[in-house]
């Protein structure tokens, strides 16, 4: 398709620092900014998991040095009920929107994308900038919730109405905070709604000669695929996040019912149902996980092929399983709303059509099995990372089958055990698949290799750690512990189960540590780190035929594709690997063909 | 790095199932044939998800154990099993299925199965941070309730115009119920969502305010059990507590009695 080269004709090279690395329209540009974002974003939220942690384990045990950070949060030395709420709040949003959803798809999905498919840059460069700055106001605007007078939001990443509805008489964090939470939302939804059509028209128009849709890397498919479930469900969030600032600042009642009773004055509203809000938050909310999963595991069917040197193991049941994951995604929403009092019959079809989820995730499971075995594997940072992704994803996948279930999940329903699920499976997974992704890439983007060993340790204490703390979560969620609890240790039920809490702390506490690595390892990288060849993992696709780091719309001449992304190891072939650019001739006669 | 990569995801996976049979009878005793339901069917979820685990688990430390670089032989240049990914999602799927439709009929026999003739009828109201609870009075019915007469002595705002209202009996943050007869909770919320979660029944039931949701039990055993808040409602939610007491049918309708407003 080469009207690439004619669209782009239009924008030449930039000068200039603003232009070229502020607003630039560069996708790879726009790539790192996004996962500059991410990166700061990841960090604020796992140091605000480490204080609910401390809280968790230590609830009686005063901290000097809490106080001197949080003087009226944390008076005494001890977190206030409102405080660690605030926190278990910032914490999820922070980590589902500017971590989850901004690293996988608009960082390494804008820097890999046009490349991966031989085109220049994105179909339109300048919504592409614009999505991004909508994103970083969205950030702004999530950090002025945390720091506005008043109290920062404390509804949980859900926020769900009345509480999110009513204003300050519903108690601290219902005020501004709350608003400015909304806004912020609201900003993210607008970001990732233009973003996502950029997406889609990229894959659909902007291939190079030989690229057919089947010839794709996987994490093509991935990112292809996940802004497609953007371009469905933010819309529903947005319109749900509009009414409830409506509710609180305009009088409507979408989400208030008449008849309230708050703070011990009734309230003047009518009408509304809360309930209603569930449905539109979920109908995002369970796209959303995939959302913040399928770029992922593009990017570790990738890295698991490259360094098994292996073609992957069928590559289209894992096209067609990426669709159906993020097809049944959207009838599903139901699983979190078992004990919300919808109509009860509603949950005996969310309940089955959840626990077939597991038959695509088997499959993506059986592939990534099969891609290893008979491979030779090389153990690098990115593919640590990647098996680490599948063992995670496992353990945190198989949890889902419990909570699928209605009738288990009148018991398991906000206890522990989800928090130890959703961790698992959206959190870490998407987390490691988000390190894979930069120990992968970080040599064609900034040229330079990461230090392996540093990368190890960071890889093997992040990978035990994990299990250490989210596994145990499970246990205490058996013991039925609920969620979002300032303190457990009033109910005699728990008296026994809450002790592992002390050595989950101990284990994030390690964990939390260990990332530091990870910066170490950047600032090493870019000051020290060995330069990198053009194509240092011996891989097919089309990021590595380019100079490094790539330059300005990224080819010299425009890409023509005559091979599958997966060509390794063919029997009689001169390399173990062939790129999708070579020329026919490099696979032999009489290879079986690749589908 | 392979022996040892294949080794360790072995060890995650010895300790994930220790620290996961930990759980098991962690949660306190069911005290009803529905908790007893849902329990086993939680515990064969956790079988066959066990089973499941154990094999992924298993095969990938295997396969990086066994397939590190360096070692003998050539790369197997395979592009997939149609046998394998079609064999291995029906079985996933019909067993995964299988189970989703077992679980219904605790869920059925909970939350679709109709109202008991006999049931104990019991109004419960959440609000930050507490839950009232009503029972009616000798006439059997609960008056009208309206937010214009809500006040710290009437918390739900009982109208005092409705003589039904009169001897309604009223009990904050305590549950009593008899023991081996059905019970109906009819759940409601004055201001947020709350949810009330009987662990020892193994259910829990969101309360949303403008709705009355029932929610059915028998509790089969006498003694105080913990009710907990399982839904955010605000910076009391931890400590939004309540105890159920099951007693004995006299024991009980002596309570209730004692309770009775004083009449004017
Ligand atoms: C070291 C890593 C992490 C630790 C120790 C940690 C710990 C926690 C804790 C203690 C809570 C609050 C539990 C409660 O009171 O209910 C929580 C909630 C949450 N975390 Fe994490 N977390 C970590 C990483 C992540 C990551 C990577 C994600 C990305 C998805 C994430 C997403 C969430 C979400 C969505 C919530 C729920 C917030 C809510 O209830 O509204 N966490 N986490
Ligand atoms: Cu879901
Ligand atoms: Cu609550």
């Amino acid at each position: 398709m080469s009207e690439a080269t004619a669209h782009h004709d239009a924008h030449a090279a930039p000068t200039g620092f603003v232009r070229r690395y502020l607003f630039s329209m560069d996708h790879k540009v726009i790539g790192i900014q996004y996962w500059i974002l991410a990166l700061v974003a990841v960090f604020i939220g796992m140091a605000l998991s480490f204080l609910m942690r401390l809280q968790i384990a230590y609830p009686d045990t005063p901290f000097a040095f809490l106080e001197a950070l949080f003087p009226k949060g944390a008076e005494g030395g001890q977190l206030t009920p409102e405080f660690y709420l605030s926190m278990v709040t910032m914490h999820g949003t922070i980590m589902v929107f500017f971590v989850l959803t901004t690293a996988p798809q608009g960082g390494f999905g804008n820097w890999g994308l046009p490349i991966q498919i031989g085109a220049r840059d994105m179909a339109f460069p300048f919504l592409n900038m614009m999505s991004f700055w909508v994103t970083f106001l969205a950030f702004v605007a999530i950090i002025i919730a945390l720091f506005f007078a008043g109290g920062a939001p404390l509804g949980g990443w859900t926020g769900y109405p009345p509480l999110s509805a009513l204003g300050p008489e519903a108690g601290p964090g219902q005020g501004w905070g709350m608003t400015w939470w909304i806004i912020s939302i609201a900003l993210f939804c607008v970001a990732s709604l233009i973003g996502s059509l950029n997406f889609i028209v990229t894959t659909l128009v902007l291939r190079c000669k030989g690229m057919t849709l089947m010839r794709m890397p996987l994490t093509c498919w991935g990112w292809f695929t996940t802004a497609i479930l953007s371009l469905l469900s933010f819309p529903v969030l947005l319109g749900a996040g509009v009414l409830l600032l409506l509710d609180r600042h305009a009088g409507t009642s979408f989400f208030l019912p008449s008849n309230l009773v708050v703070g011990g004055k009734p309230v003047d509203h009518s009408g509304g149902s809360p309930i209603l809000f569930q449905h539109l938050f979920w109908f995002f909310g369970h796209p959303e996980v995939y959302i913040a999963i399928l770029p992922g595991m593009g990017a570790v069917s990738q890295i698991i092929a490259t360094c098994a040197r292996k073609p992957i193991f069928g590559y289209r049941a894992m096209v067609y399983a990426i669709f159906a994951i993020g097809g049944l995604g959207f009838f599903v929403w139901g699983h979190h709303m078992f004990i919300s009092g919808m109509n009860p019959y509603t949950a005996v079809a969310f309940s089955v059509l959840t626990l077939t989820i597991g038959v695509p995730s088997a499959v993506k499971t059986i592939n990534w099995l099969g891609t290893i075995w008979g491979g030779k594997i090389r153990f690098n940072t990115p593919m640590l990372f990647s098996l680490g992704f599948v063992s995670v994803f496992v353990s945190g996948g198989l949890g889902g089958i419990f909570l699928g279930q209605s009738s288990v999940d009148l018991f398991l329903h906000d206890t522990y055990f989800v928090v130890g699920h959703f961790h698992l499976t959206m959190g870490v997974s998407a987390i490691f698949g988000i390190f894979a992704g930069t120990y992968y890439w970080f040599p064609k983007m900034f040229g330079r290799m990461m230090h392996e060993g540093m990368g190890k340790a960071h890889f093997f204490i992040s990978l035990i750690g994990v299990y250490l703390i989210f596994i145990p979560m499970h246990t205490i969620g058996m013991g039925g512990a609920p969620r979002r609890y300032y303190d457990s240790t009033s109910f005699k039920y728990l008296e026994d189960i809450i002790s592992m809490n002390s050595m989950i702390t101990w284990a994030a506490f390690i964990t939390i540590g260990a990332q530091a690595i990870f910066v170490v390892n950047l600032i090493w990288t870019m000051l020290a780190g060995k330069k990198a060849s053009d194509n240092p993992w011996e891989a097919t696709t089309l990021e590595w035929i380019c100079a490094t780091p790539p330059v300005h719309l990224n080819f010299d001449e425009d890409p023509v594709v005559h091979h599958g992304p997966y060509e390794y190891s063919v029997p009689g072939a001169e390399k173990d690997y062939i790129m999708q650019t070579d020329p026919p001739s490099a696979v032999p006669a009489g290879t079986p063909a690749q589908h | 790095m392979g022996r040892f990569f294949g080794l360790l995801i072995w060890a995650l996976t010895a300790i994930s199932v220790i620290v996961l049979l930990r759980g098991v009878g962690a949660a306190p005793e069911a005290i009803s044939q529905a908790g007893r339901d849902i329990d086993s069917q939680f515990y064969l979820t956790l079988a066959i998800t066990g089973v499941v685990f154990v094999i992924a688990q298993g095969l990938l430390g295997w396969f990086i154990w066994q397939y590190r670089e360096g070692r003998e032989g050539t790369v197997t240049y395979i592009h997939g099993n149609n046998k394998i990914e079609v064999g291995g999602g029906v079985v996933i799927g019909v067993v995964f299925v299988a189970l989703a439709l077992l679980g219904q009929k605790a869920w059925a026999a909970l939350h679709l199965a109709g109202e008991t003739e006999d049931a104990l009828h019991v109004e419960v109201t959440g609000q930050q941070f507490a839950w009232n609870i009503r029972y009616p009075g000798k006439d059997g019915v609960l008056g009208e309730t309206a937010p214009q007469f809500v006040e710290t002595v009437n918390p739900i705002g009982i109208s005092p115009r409705d003589p039904a209202g009169k001897d309604d009996v009223m009990s904050i943050n305590k549950l009593v119920v008899p023991v081996n007869r059905p019970v109906q909770l009819n759940l409601k919320s004055l201001d947020v969502l709350h949810d009330f979660f009987m662990p020892a029944l193994r259910i829990k039931q969101d309360t949303v305010p403008g709705l009355s949701i029932p929610l059915r039990f028998k509790a089969e055993k006498t003694g105080t059990y913990d009710v907990a808040c399982a839904e955010l409602c605000g910076q009391g939610h931890y400590s939004m507590k309540a105890t159920l007491e099951v007693m004995e049918p006299a024991q009980f309708e002596a309570w209730l009695a004692e309770s009775a407003p004083s009449e004017e």
